[in-house]
């Protein structure tokens, strides 16, 4: 099978069964995507596929071989960071780390979604979604972080959102 | 033994107080700043390697598979059934030597091994391997087990009649002080209640992992484990093999939580499976499997009781606490530790009895005792000081001992009510209302408050410190960084004391091959551990002066060079070949001289649904001391987790049991409820200036745990405040508040 990775052409051999986590993980050396359960529960495991973020463990590698994807190592290394890799960083949005890669690749989508008007459970208008901490915090409840950065988290996606206090404080409905 | 490529020595045993720090006189200042992780570039760009990201030649996957039944003997495993399925390598059982439980916090004993007897749901029999992933695990949810079952015991509502009483572990499973009963009876002012809290999992993000290898005799295991000089020994105890021959390297663990602080049965399954196979193993638990086979902490049912004066002054203090657990296992959840310093009283009862049940150990999870101990005692002191209509922070002020009130002997150091009392302050405590009174269109809203303890213990450590002619040093312990901060902190204490920056520095973490340390748990890592640092970077500091022929306390290190009279020279020039120190700290006669403990206070906002009884948490401050900090953004993250974890216990994490066979039924992350962003605010954290001269050379006490130890309370003491509903049955989940609710405000 082939498949695009962080612009990169990979070729592996395999099982029918394997995950585009375990893809990455077990057979191309990209082990910086996490696996926290393997049922998409927890979100250690998003990817960029399209530039849209997916839990990389609940779909199958061989469904991807036209797609664009994009992992954490995609996003910046550790001598040239992303600005959302930057951030966590400065705002200790993290702890163990193993949660953290899956965190910044679903901000990145996330803001994404935003800038494309996607509105969210407590978006008050349907029809023009504007960030807040309260959206933030929402839109990132797919990723779940036991050691609990969340403040750190909201801190960091909020700097490179760009929100000014007053923004951040909006409420939704 | 003057000369190049020296090696010293320095040890400390904590017999008597250290008045004075080298972190506070250090040039470097960097000590306690709140600088970015030591770690960070690589954890944000996926580059820091997990146990289970390491690979081997020739590796082989395995999956192990849990048996069916609560109780019963093994009878069968049709290994043949699956053997001839593509990819499947083998089978391996061994009812000897496989662990039945995961091994207990700091032991160096084997854990309990043979599985053929069943004594939980979900115990670990075999291990099935692979060419891959995908065969093993397609192969082991295949394999066929035949079990003889046998009646176990898993209701513990049914069982808690017929107790035994553990032997002490970090306490007495007993302990009494005059006459409570007695107090009880005659005290004009009383309060008993029972409090229960359910199961709960650490549910540390990253799985247990171990990647077992053996050459030539000797095994090395990259495992997620929080302790690797104890794990190794009781690996090779487990394995039956010489310590000498077992290697445990976690350099990254992703989070424990207490779940990682013993071997749990992956460990040797993938040690025996890759011994017979002579192939390296990874095995990996499912997070299912995490659940039902490593470690949970026990439910409790705790009995709070009560006397006081007419002022609120207690006179007697009562928590009797149930706890479950197998039935050869003595772990109990210490949730009366906290309760034997915390407040007065002259007539004192403080025990733990043992339940013993057919489900997965108990064992320590973040904070073990105060976590659940203190969801009872800190909602009891709320509706003691609601009984004697004072205001709940009067009621601790005026119960603050000033010794410890069983052993009589001076605090450490102990800012309980300046924390309650700065606290107080920045979050607006003289705005809050009766219970049940302020609305916020159909939220009620209300505000609690709790007192925080927790222990703070020290364990034997060591460390090794080399500095090279480039003057850069070099630090390694088995120490693990889970997340704690370790690496960062190390990296700072040693840089205070070498005056070196930081990026002059390398510390080597997570290898049991290291010089031994207590690891990461009980809050006990970063003071332990960093005092091992401190010594050995003192020590190499002492040979420096010595060589500039000037008393230590004439130079001043900064920025790598050592400034003494007059003369300014790079302390890799002194290092010569290198100079390198080996750093010692034990616990001695401080520990019984003085009560060591770090406070804090706990506050918070809730709102509660007047429609449905649903509970959001709006705000929380946390005002902590423990002693010097040592980095305050990572300590500050540690307390963010806390009290996080605080709102999990309080209103949503509950592992539940079948009562017919102990299966752990909501054994994953979708059904065991972790607070998630949505469910957590922007938290406030505020630490109190401290030295405890009494803790270690850092003059620091633990903080990892503080967080958690009565955060619970405060929020379901707000609660009761938002709409007067009590409930001690812990977690509160709308259910138990919603039939309770108020119809509606008062009229005025």
């Amino acid at each position: 099978m082939h498949f695009t990775i962080n612009g990169q052409a990979y070729d592996a051999d395999l099982d029918i069964r394997t995950s585009l986590l375990d893809l990455c993980r077990e057979h191309l050396g990209l082990t910086g995507s996490k696996k926290g359960c393997d049922h998409g529960q927890c979100g250690a495991c998003t990817m960029l596929v399209n530039g849209r973020r997916i839990n990389s463990c609940l779909t199958l590698a061989v469904m991807h071989q036209d797609d664009e994807i994009v992992t954490i190592e995609g996003l910046g290394t550790p001598e040239n960071l992303h600005p959302m890799q930057d951030a966590f960083v400065r705002h200790d949005g993290y702890q163990c780390g193993y949660c953290t890669p899956g965190q910044i690749c679903s901000a990145v989508g996330m803001l994404d979604e935003v800038k494309k008007g996607w509105p969210s459970h407590v978006s008050g208008d349907l029809t023009s979604a504007a960030l807040s901490d309260e959206e933030i915090s929402e839109r990132m409840s797919g990723n779940i972080c036991r050691c609990s950065a969340y403040p750190n988290i909201v801190d960091a996606i909020s700097e490179v959102a760009g929100l000014t206090p007053a923004e951040r404080e909006v409420a939704g409905a | 033994m003057l000369g190049l490529g020296d090696k010293h020595t320095n040890s400390l045993t904590m017999d008597q107080p250290v008045p004075s720090s080298l972190l506070d006189t250090g040039a470097q200042n960097i000590i306690s700043k709140p600088l970015p992780r030591y770690e960070g570039a690589k954890k944000v760009s996926g580059t820091a390697r997990y146990s289970a990201e390491f690979t081997a030649e020739n590796m082989a996957y395995g999956v192990l598979v849990g048996v069916g039944h609560g109780s019963g003997t093994v009878t069968g495993v049709d290994a043949d059934a699956i053997r001839g399925l593509p990819g499947v390598i083998d089978v391996v059982t061994d009812f000897k030597s496989f662990l039945r439980n995961a091994g207990q916090g700091g032991e160096t004993k084997a854990p309990t091994q043979g599985v053929e007897e069943v004594a939980y749901f979900g115990q670990f029999v075999a291990i099935v391997l692979g060419e891959t992933y995908e065969a093993a695990r397609g192969a082991a949810l295949q394999l066929p087990l035949t079990v003889e079952p046998a009646e176990g015991r898993f209701d513990f509502d049914a069982l808690k009649g017929e107790t035994d009483t553990p032997p002490p572990n970090n306490i007495p499973a007993h302990y009494t002080q005059g006459d409570l009963d007695r107090a009880m009876a005659e005290a004009p002012l009383t309060f008993d209640a029972t409090y229960t809290t359910p199961s709960q999992n650490s549910a540390a993000m990253e799985p247990h992992a171990s990647l077992a290898y053996w050459d030539e005799g000797k095994l090395t295991i990259y495992g997620s484990y929080q302790i690797p000089t104890k794990d190794a020994i009781a690996l090779a105890k487990a394995l039956g093999v010489s310590q000498k021959n077992v290697r445990i390297v976690a350099e990254y663990v992703g989070g424990g939580f207490g779940s990682k602080l013993g071997i749990s049965p992956e460990s040797a399954a993938a040690a025996i499976a890759s011994r017979q196979l002579g192939r390296p193993i990874k095995c990996v638990m499912l997070r299912q499997q995490v659940f039902d086979g490593t470690v949970r902490r026990s439910n409790t049912e705790q009995r709070v009781r009560l006397a006081a004066e007419a002022d609120g002054t207690l006179v007697g203090i009562g928590h009797e606490t149930l706890c479950a657990n197998l039935p050869d296992e003595d772990f109990f959840e210490p949730a009366g530790i906290g309760t034997h310093s915390l407040y007065k009283g002259e007539h004192r009862v403080i025990t733990h009895d043992l339940v013993r049940v057919n489900l997965t150990l108990s064992g320590s999870m973040r904070a073990p005792g105060e976590a659940v101990g203190m969801l009872a005692i800190e909602s009891a002191m709320d509706e003691f000081a609601e009984q004697l209509g004072i205001d709940p922070i009067e009621l601790r002020r005026r119960n603050d001992p000033d010794k410890d009130p069983e052993k009589g002997v001076p605090f450490s150091s102990r800012q309980l009510t300046r924390c309650l009392e700065v606290g107080a302050e920045r979050f607006g405590w003289s705005k809050r209302q009766p219970k049940a009174t302020r609305r916020d269109g159909e939220w009620w809203v209300g505000l609690g408050v709790a007192a925080a303890t927790r222990n703070n213990l020290l364990e034997k450590n060591a460390a090794k410190a080399r500095l090279n002619a480039a003057g850069h040093l070099f630090v390694e312990t088995a120490m693990t960084d889970i997340g704690t901060g370790s690496y960062t902190v190390l990296a700072q204490i040693a840089g205070e004391v070498m005056g070196l920056p930081f990026e002059r520095i390398t510390v080597k973490l997570g290898d049991s091959e290291s010089p031994e340390s207590s690891g990461s748990g009980g809050s006990w890592g970063a003071c332990g551990s960093g005092s091992a640092v401190y010594l050995a970077c003192e020590e190499i500091r002492n040979q420096l002066a010595k060589k500039l022929g000037v008393d230590p306390d004439a130079m001043t290190l900064k920025d790598g060079m050592a400034i003494a009279e007059n003369r300014s020279t790079p302390i890799g020039d002194l290092a010569g070949e290198g100079i390198e120190a080996t750093g010692e700290i034990n616990p001695g006669k401080q520990k019984d001289a003085v009560t060591q403990a770090s406070y804090g206070a706990h506050f918070a906002e809730v709102a509660v649904n007047a429609v449905t009884g649903e509970v959001r948490v709006r705000r929380m401050l946390g005002v902590f001391a423990a002693g010097r900090i040592l980095n305050r953004q990572t300590a500050r993250s540690q307390c963010l987790g806390g009290l996080t974890f605080g709102i999990g216990a309080a209103l949503t994490e509950e592992l539940i049991h079948d009562v017919r066979n102990g299966k752990a039924v909501n054994h994953d992350l979708a059904e065991y409820h972790v607070p998630v962003n949505a469910d957590v605010p922007q938290l406030e954290i505020e630490f109190l200036e401290e030295r405890d001269v009494h803790s270690n050379p850092l003059h620091a006490k633990g903080i990892g745990e503080l967080g958690i130890s009565g955060a619970g309370a405060a929020i379901a003491n707000a609660v009761y405040n938002a709409c007067g509903v009590r409930v001690r049955d812990f977690p509160l989940t709308l259910d138990k508040i919603l039939p309770h609710l108020p119809a509606d405000l008062p009229s005025a």
